[in-house]
């Protein structure tokens, strides 16, 4: 018998739910509402937010913050298709789920790296 | 599957209200994670330079995208809420031999959530 994987994909969504739920609500209302409507020029403007974010310390920041959440996303996105009726292809669809939220962490590290 | 099995129609969650509210709870990761992609498409640009950067911001003005993350606030209001109330079943804090309220532990994560969302926005407006 092959060990389980499902404590760690959990984790993952505890940690995931966590981060979406104390960080994400203040990063929505700042980048993507307060942002765009022109409410914070001074703070998004191009030299100063670049050089916020290329610190180390915001990086890794970054990583948790848009990584982690994609696992939850994963987590509760695979038991939804199950719940809505999906039986037959459990196992497709737990790859398919935690193989974008993967796929999300990685092309982060890869966009954090670029900075 | 058993054959035995009875088939539970999908629509299930329209039933009544607890069902609907647990179906919307766990639907609010999808824009939250929406969002998140956004939001790495943003230091994407970032690292494209000045003009990619301010294009995308002009983007993210357009009334679609006001609307999604309007929408994304929402939900991620709403996933805070549940995760937070959820807290004190999944977290028993015990001092001594008594168990300490619920709505005291969820009272302290409230209150951090606050202090938590005021500090990012502090560093981020002032760091």
């Amino acid at each position: 018998m092959t060990r389980s994987r499902e404590p760690l994909w959990w984790l993952l969504f505890a940690a995931g739910g966590t981060v979406a739920a104390f960080l994400v609500p203040i990063h929505i209302a700042l980048s993507g509402i307060a942002a765009p409507a022109g409410l914070l020029q001074e703070t998004f403007a191009y030299d100063r937010m670049r050089a916020l974010v290329s610190h180390p310390v915001s990086r890794f920041y970054l990583f948790v913050l848009i990584a982690l959440p994609l696992f939850h996303w994963a987590h509760r996105f695979r038991f939804t298709l199950i719940d809505l009726g999906v039986h037959s292809a459990r196992r497709l669809i737990a790859v398919l789920c935690y193989g974008t939220a993967v796929a999300g962490a990685l092309a982060t590290v890869a966009v954090l790296l670029t900075l | 599957m058993s054959a035995y099995r009875r088939a539970m129609p999908s629509t299930w969650w329209l039933r009544n209200r607890a069902y609907f509210l647990f179906m919307v709870r766990e639907l609010t990761s999808v824009p939250i994670a929406v969002y998140l992609i956004l939001l790495l498409l943003m230091v994407r640009k970032l690292a494209a330079g000045q003009e990619a950067y301010e294009a995308y911001l002009r983007f993210l003005a357009t009334p679609g995208m006001v609307a999604f993350h309007l929408l994304a606030l929402a939900a991620a209001l709403f996933h805070a809420a549940t995760w937070i109330n959820i807290t004190p079943k999944v977290l028993v804090v015990r001092v001594g031999e008594h168990r300490v309220p619920p709505a005291l532990v969820a009272g302290v994560n409230y209150a951090a959530w606050i202090v938590v969302s005021l500090l990012i926005a502090w560093i981020v407006m002032r760091g």
